[in-house]
């Protein structure tokens, strides 16, 4: 439905977004993840029309947007900071698009109506914005950007100024309000549970470049890059030379420490530097030697506990550190390791990803 | 971001343009030749020599400098005892009274204020002349001071002025030592402000000088309703640019210190650093 | 007790030499002119006593307001204030409010300068600049050298000396305290309203009509009763680039008390504008209180 085609942004000499193609599906909840400054937000505000790409096209339902001005389009954008207009109700900011469409009177309030109801706004119809809270307010305005039904939804930083358990009620609301008005959405966050949480899709961009674009699960399980996965998550990256071995790779990744063995498709040539990447949760961590693969002895330095987790950092021989996690399956007040335990850590040749760059 | 539009600079050019423009003429027909005003006639300076010689004007410069410096002293140190004792003192007897009598001067036609005041000093016997005027100026430029330095007060942290008692500071020692200096800029710029009306008034000085205290203004006054003159065009000169040069000063200086705040804060993030 | 003393002083002040005047005002207006010193009568006789109190307030009347709505040069005066303000306030609002929106629409690193240009007129005296306008309109003024010269006019207008040169007057003298409230609510305006009011579909037009001036309307009000309540008893102005037939109050009380000698009347003149004055005083109050309150 919407095609990025080689667009490229500059402002001045900086290069906002270098050479990008994308395609996004209708239907979809689409989420664009990275740090600040990496180029989402003018992505963004390239589809709803108040930046123009330097090169390139834009489609929208397969025709040219570039030219066509924000007020005559059929894409609307929930602004990070809400932008309600502090002079009007609730109900005239979520009138004011539809008025804007010179929709006859008895549409405008049944419509406005039914937008009231989907965000369960009913009793404060009449207020000022400024006599809401925070999270009705975050409500009105997508209320006020889904009125025009458009064909597609911008949220920018949706639930950025709310608190963390509202953030994730509204997240949940955010999908169910997807599902049932069935329009598509395009996220921007910088916040990667919130974007893995709420998406189908997800692209990760760093310096104006698009990293991955795949389901969550895949972002997460299968990373593409040191960048991808270290930006989703908790990640021990090593770094070494591969050699295959049957169908597996041997990775040696330091002196007097075993190599690690781990199952990739990847076409790794003999001796090249690549990249191993693995999470913590599935590291086991024991008191006794486990009869395995990637078998490591180490010493427990640091344990943070978060009640129904706890995470172990576990310092190697060699100085590196590798992160083990476990469930704290039991109640009981002893830890079953604590500092300066000497453990062995170890994980199965599919838990860990080999990348190349 | 966004460039300016040519709409914008159309308005901003014709709106200078109309504040300047008038200035700007003034100045330069000062330095005419002509003794008709409306006719170039060549450069010179001898209407700037004609008012070094003019000594009605000189003792009328010499009396509003005075009246100006005393009124706006006394008025800066009422104002700013008002402005503490509306934003601090919370209820009062006559607070509601208090506070309307701050704020009316502001807006009050001098016509009026200055009737009142001659009224009052006539049915007091006191005669007309320089004290008169000092207690009439005192009295709308306390109102003046006082809310340029209660919008400074209003965002005064009281907890500085606690800490302060709380480290052994009487109440006065704590207003000195502390509140004192960090509201200086806005009690300073309330005397500027008192000193610059009180130079400026011409109704209420009208009202309540007598013969022996004319000030500048009624001098300009009483000369330009016959017409525009020379003269006053080169007093004009000096005027605007004693102001312009004031005010170019004061804001180097405080460019300065705000260049030199920035540069001593970066100093430290990056002492933080190292 | 130190902190009575901090508002004792400037309260007292206040006290003596602004309320206790207004009283004497309104006293003197009550009274009836006479060839004396001072010019009025009754004179309070406290040697008297009760009595003397008594028959001070006996010979107090309305005489001199009955008088003011009789003689048609008041109201007319009243009202042509009235008209003049109103007339000047629109102006300065259409040349104030543009340039205010240009300013805060202006590069960031533009506006402390833009803003400084804007006051520095105000530093100024004021009296000088209502005079330059002397220069500029008279009929052989620069104005008229101008347009004769290009050729717009064949002969040079008569604008001194009538009311279209103390609307410019006041326009020129009053231009910063109608731009400076309207520059403050617009500077503060969040650019991502006006996306928004884009984004639902307004041209950049509307969105102003829409989103912009309706924010900008405490900024607004705000200037207009500045403009308007100093102009209303405005003096400097009509005198000086006015003409014989330029009715304003403050100028008719100044004649009255200086020229007429009539302390009384001009007493009433000035009563009776006061009251005129309060509504738009309270108005104003009530204005920039909800403003206050809105932004808290």
């Amino acid at each position: 439905m919407i095609r990025f085609e080689n667009v490229t942004k500059r402002f001045g000499s900086f290069v906002a977004i270098d050479n990008l193609s994308l395609d996004i599906y209708e239907r979809e909840f689409f989420a664009l993840l990275g740090p600040s400054g990496c180029g989402k937000t003018t992505m963004m505000r390239m589809l709803a029309g108040f930046e123009n790409p330097s090169e390139g096209n834009i489609e929208l339902d397969g025709a040219d947007i570039v030219d066509v001005p924000p007020n005559k389009r059929a894409v609307n954008m929930m602004f990070q900071s809400y932008a309600l207009f502090p002079h009007l109700s609730v109900h005239d900011n979520i009138a004011f698009g539809l008025k804007r469409e010179g929709m006859a009177k008895d549409k405008i309030s049944a419509r406005v109506a039914e937008m009231l109801r989907l965000t369960r706004l009913e009793k404060f119809a009449s207020r000022k914005p400024h006599q809401i809270s925070g999270g009705q307010r975050q409500r009105v305005a997508l209320a006020r950007s889904l009125a025009k039904a458009p064909k597609l939804l911008l949220l920018d930083e949706p639930l950025g100024a709310l608190d963390k358990k509202l953030r994730e009620e509204t997240q949940f609301e955010l999908m169910d309000i997807q599902e049932k008005t069935g329009t598509t959405f395009v996220i921007v966050t910088h916040d990667q549970e919130e974007a893995m949480t709420v998406a189908s899709r997800v692209a990760v961009m760093d310096a104006g470049v698009l990293k991955q674009v795949a389901t969550p699960s895949q972002i997460y399980e299968n990373p593409n890059s040191r960048y991808v996965a270290d930006f989703i998550g908790d990640v021990t990256i090593l770094e070494g030379r591969a050699r295959k071995e049957g169908n597996r790779y041997e990775l040696a990744w330091a002196d007097g420490q075993p190599p690690i063995v781990a199952q990739s498709a990847l076409e790794i040539g003999p001796g090249d530097t690549c990249y191993y990447a693995i999470r913590p949760e599935k590291v086991e961590i024991h008191h006794d030697k486990p009869e395995d693969d990637n078998v490591l002895q180490g010493k427990v330095i640091d344990i943070g506990y978060l009640g129904n987790i706890s995470t172990y950092h576990v310092q190697l021989a060699n100085g590196q550190t590798i992160r083990a996690q476990n469930f704290n399956t039991e109640r009981s007040t002893q830890q079953a390791f604590t500092w300066d335990d000497t453990v062995w850590v170890n994980w199965t040749d599919r838990c860990g990803i080999l990348l190349a760059n | 971001m966004r460039r300016m539009s040519g709409f914008n600079m159309i308005a901003l050019t014709l709106g200078f343009a109309f504040l300047y423009i008038p200035m700007v003429i003034l100045v330069i027909y000062s330095f005419n030749e002509s003794k008709l005003v409306t006719v170039w006639a060549g450069f010179s300076t001898k209407w700037y020599g004609s008012l070094a010689q003019n000594q009605q004007f000189l003792d009328a410069a010499w009396v509003t400098l005075r009246v100006a410096f005393f009124s706006s002293t006394i008025a800066t140190v009422l104002g700013t005892m008002a402005a503490y004792a509306l934003i601090r003192s919370g209820r009062f007897l006559g607070r509601t009274l208090f506070s309307g009598m701050i704020y009316a001067p502001l807006v009050m036609p001098d016509v009026i204020t200055g009737l009142a005041l001659l009224l009052l000093f006539i049915s007091i016997g006191l005669d007309r002349g320089i004290l008169t005027l000092v207690l009439a100026h005192t009295t709308f430029a306390m109102c003046y001071v006082s809310v340029v330095v209660s919008s400074r007060l209003m965002t005064f942290d009281l907890s500085l002025e606690e800490a302060a008692r709380d480290l052994g500071c009487t109440a006065a020692e704590a207003f000195r030592l502390v509140t004192l200096p960090i509201i200086a800029p806005a009690v300073i710029s309330g005397w500027l402000l008192a000193f610059t009306l009180s130079l400026d008034d011409l109704v209420i000085a009208s009202f309540t000088s007598g013969p022996s205290s004319t000030t500048l203004p009624i001098k300009i006054f009483s000369s330009v309703r016959l017409g525009v003159s020379p003269e006053i065009n080169a007093l004009s000169t000096i005027m605007i640019g004693i102001v312009a040069v004031g005010v170019l000063a004061a804001s180097l200086v405080s460019k300065r210190s705000l260049v030199k705040r920035q540069a001593d804060e970066a100093a430290a993030v990056r002492a933080e650093a190292a | 007790m130190r902190r009575a003393i901090v508002y004792l002083i400037p309260f007292t002040w206040l006290l003596v030499l602004f309320l206790v005047p207004f009283l004497i005002v309104f006293k003197i207006s009550l009274s009836d002119v006479a060839l004396a010193r001072p010019p009025y009568t009754p004179q309070l006789d406290l040697s008297q006593g009760l009595s003397g109190i008594l028959d001070f307030v006996r010979e107090l009347d309305f005489e001199n307001f009955i008088f003011l709505t009789t003689d048609s040069l008041y109201w007319k005066a009243y009202l042509s204030s009235l008209k003049i303000a109103a007339v000047s306030t629109f102006l300065t609002l259409l040349v104030g409010y543009p340039m205010a929106y240009a300013m805060a629409r202006a590069r960031e690193d533009w506006r402390p300068t833009l803003l400084m240009l804007i006051i520095l007129p105000f530093w100024t005296s004021f009296l000088i600049r209502v005079y330059s306008w002397m220069g500029i309109l008279g009929t052989e003024g620069y104005l008229n050298q101008l347009l004769l010269w290009l050729g717009i006019v064949s002969t040079p207008l008569q604008i001194l000396n009538t009311n279209w040169a103390v609307y410019i007057g006041i326009v020129y003298t009053y231009l910063p305290f109608m731009i400076l409230p309207i520059y403050s609510q617009l500077d503060r305006l969040d650019g991502a309203l006006l996306e928004a009011a884009e984004d639902l579909g307004c041209s950049r037009a509307s969105a102003f009509w829409l989103v912009t001036f309706p924010l900008s309307r405490p900024g607004v009000i705000a200037g207009c009763f500045l403009v308007f309540i100093p102009t209303l008893g405005e003096f400097v102005i009509p005198s000086l680039l006015g003409g014989s037939s330029t009715l304003m109050i403050g100028k008719v009380l100044w004649e009255e008390f200086f020229s007429n000698r009539d302390w009384p009347v001009a007493s009433a003149v000035a009563v009776v504008l006061l009251i005129i004055l309060i509504i738009p005083i309270i108005l104003f109050q009530k204005n920039q209180q909800k403003q206050a309150e809105a932004e808290a």
